[in-house]
């Protein structure tokens, strides 16, 4: 029974969080973008359009929702909420941070944790494409039905340099669960972290796993699939209203979930860089007031007099922040301990987001045929590579 | 009815009437859809008998790769004129007791089957690390019928490679 209760208390939670980090991500992606293009994204809805998110949802969902005359109904109902189902999916296996005790409770922080975690991430990401492939046939539309087979034959091409890349860090780890595959990348060695992209070798690896994700979630400069200026909208051309945000939905959930097999596989999960003897426990607490502290420098030189007020406000929210992780650092240990490898874990996948946005906003899209040359004839090979490299150190070691 | 017996008869009524719609159903994307959900059942009756390795293979291989170019081709094929195409022949009764014969011949054997089965191999669910098993057994008792199969395919694989590039030239 409390086996039940815990579950379903952290199973809201999670959906809780991730459904907002979903909505917010495509405010974090509107102001960088609009920020590496010097101008200032949005601004009007709420402070800093803080509020922009709500704002998209309500037009979303009052939208009149149209279904054409000539598509097949059943599955062009059914391709979106496929694609948010999958999407969602996979996020239940990712551990979020160690097993931690809060009022008496001992729990591991993340939701299932089953023995063949990676493998179970790597079907739904395969049946992903199923998805697509369906809205872009059951549209009845020459641009979706090109969108759908663009996508099917991009995916199923680079699942492989990805299953390849995900392959080398469990060689290493010699386990198909991911929390063992983080505790495997736990302490370090000479002051390097222990994680498989350092002491590993793996840093080719993540970079194949890195452009693999790319091409998995459909992001520029891989999203052929949607090409605007040849395909009008791509897959989801004729899907308007939520059925639309569905597709807008499993696309930030997608990002969300291979940055954090990223984090999980090659980057150490929850585990900090800095050993806990040189003082991993107050540095989340120092990022925070650096930022509180930038914020409220930024408020006496404010561009807009409106900013005057607000970012003081922020930093004052940031620093309170801060001052709970201080508090977890030398008052009460064991929330010290579950806040600072969530504060990690979401560090590195958010550092990972920012990168998806950071591409988005610095390069063009691929030619088509480009993208499956660069699929078969560097990824492939690559990734087979450095597996086989992987695999010939760890049996010269055992 | 206990959760286990209730999964194994959703799978198998999956496997089933997935079996039924590929050949019945006249759409050929409708048919290629019908196939997955059969494979879906067989995969979800791997898991309730502990093979989760198997289960997550059977998705990735079939599901998420195969049956995606079984699609990807049929979409390119014009539906129009293949759904106006006959789709039985006449041999329907030959085929009937064809199948029947067959249903007879899979029910005889599984009648005998704790006959047929060596004293030697186990019939409990193995726990633990299933993997692990599947791994150990492969690369010890099977080594040689593994390694045979991957030149088949690598075979299989060399010989499309050679039948697509011919025409480019």
């Amino acid at each position: 029974m409390e086996f039940i209760i815990i579950t379903l208390v952290k199973t809201g939670l999670v959906a809780f969080i991730l459904l907002t980090t979903l909505a917010y991500l495509q405010w974090v992606e509107r102001k960088v973008i609009a920020h590496v293009q010097a101008r200032v994204g949005p601004y009007r809805v709420g402070p800093h359009g803080l509020l922009q998110p709500l704002a998209d949802v309500v037009k979303l969902m009052t939208k009149e929702d149209l279904i054409p005359d000539h598509v097949n109904k059943v599955f062009y109902v059914l391709a979106p909420f496929l694609a948010v189902f999958l999407a969602l999916l996979s996020i239940s296996v990712i551990p979020f941070g160690p097993a931690v005790e809060i009022f008496g409770i001992k729990t591991n922080l993340g939701l299932a944790d089953i023995n063949i975690g990676i493998l179970l991430i790597l079907a739904v990401s395969s049946l992903g494409v199923y998805g697509i492939a369906l809205a872009g046939w059951a549209s009845n539309n020459k641009y979706s039905l090109m969108g759908g087979l663009r996508s099917a034959a991009q995916m199923v091409s680079y699942e492989l340099p990805m299953a390849l890349a995900i392959a080398a860090p469990l060689i290493l780890s010699n386990s198909l669960n991911l929390r063992e595959i983080v505790d495997t990348q736990a302490g370090n060695w000479y002051g390097i972290p222990n994680w498989n992209i350092f002491t590993g070798g793996q840093i080719f690896g993540f970079f194949l796993f890195m452009i693999a994700a790319f091409a998995e979630t459909n992001r520029i400069p891989f999203d052929l699939p949607e090409a605007e200026n040849e395909l009008v909208a791509g897959f989801h051309v004729e899907y308007s209203s939520m059925k639309f945000a569905g597709f807008f939905m499993a696309e930030y959930a997608n990002m969300i979930t291979v940055c954090s097999v990223a984090t999980v596989l090659f980057l150490g999960g929850w585990h900090s860089p800095i050993p806990s003897q040189a003082g991993s426990g107050v540095f989340a607490a120092l990022v925070h007031f650096a930022a509180a502290g930038m914020l409220f420098f930024h408020a006496m030189h404010a561009a807009r007099p409106f900013d005057k007020i607000t970012f003081p406000v922020f930093g004052v929210v940031i620093s309170g922040i801060g001052a709970i992780f201080l508090a977890g650092a030398f008052v009460w240990p064991a929330l010290g301990a579950a806040i600072n490898g969530l504060f990690w874990y979401g560090a590195k996948t958010f550092i990972l987001l920012f990168v998806f946005i950071w591409i988005r906003a610095t390069l063009p899209r691929f030619r088509y045929d480009q993208l499956m040359r660069f699929a078969w004839l560097f990824m492939f090979p690559a990734a087979l590579l450095n597996m086989l490299i992987t695999a010939f150190f760890v049996a010269l070691k055992g | 009815m206990s959760g286990d017996t209730f999964f194994f008869y959703a799978f198998s009524a999956l496997a089933l009437l997935g079996g039924l719609g590929t050949v019945l159903l006249r759409n050929a994307v409708h048919c290629a859809l019908a196939l997955m959900t059969s494979l879906l059942g067989v995969a979800g009756l791997y898991l309730l008998q502990g093979a989760e390795f198997l289960f997550a293979v059977q998705i990735v291989l079939y599901i998420g790769g195969i049956m995606v170019l079984f699609l990807f081709v049929i979409m390119l094929v014009n539906l129009d004129q293949a759904s106006k195409l006959q789709q039985f022949g006449r041999q329907t009764p030959i085929a009937l007791v064809v199948a029947l014969a067959a249903v007879a011949a899979i029910f005889s054997m599984l009648s005998k089957s704790a006959v047929l089965l060596p004293a030697s191999v186990s019939l409990t669910p193995l726990t633990g690390g299933n993997t692990e098993t599947v791994a150990n057994v492969l690369f010890t008792d099977y080594l040689l019928p593994f390694e045979l199969v991957s030149i088949l395919l690598l075979v299989a694989v060399v010989g499309s490679v050679m039948m697509a590039g011919k025409r480019t030239e």
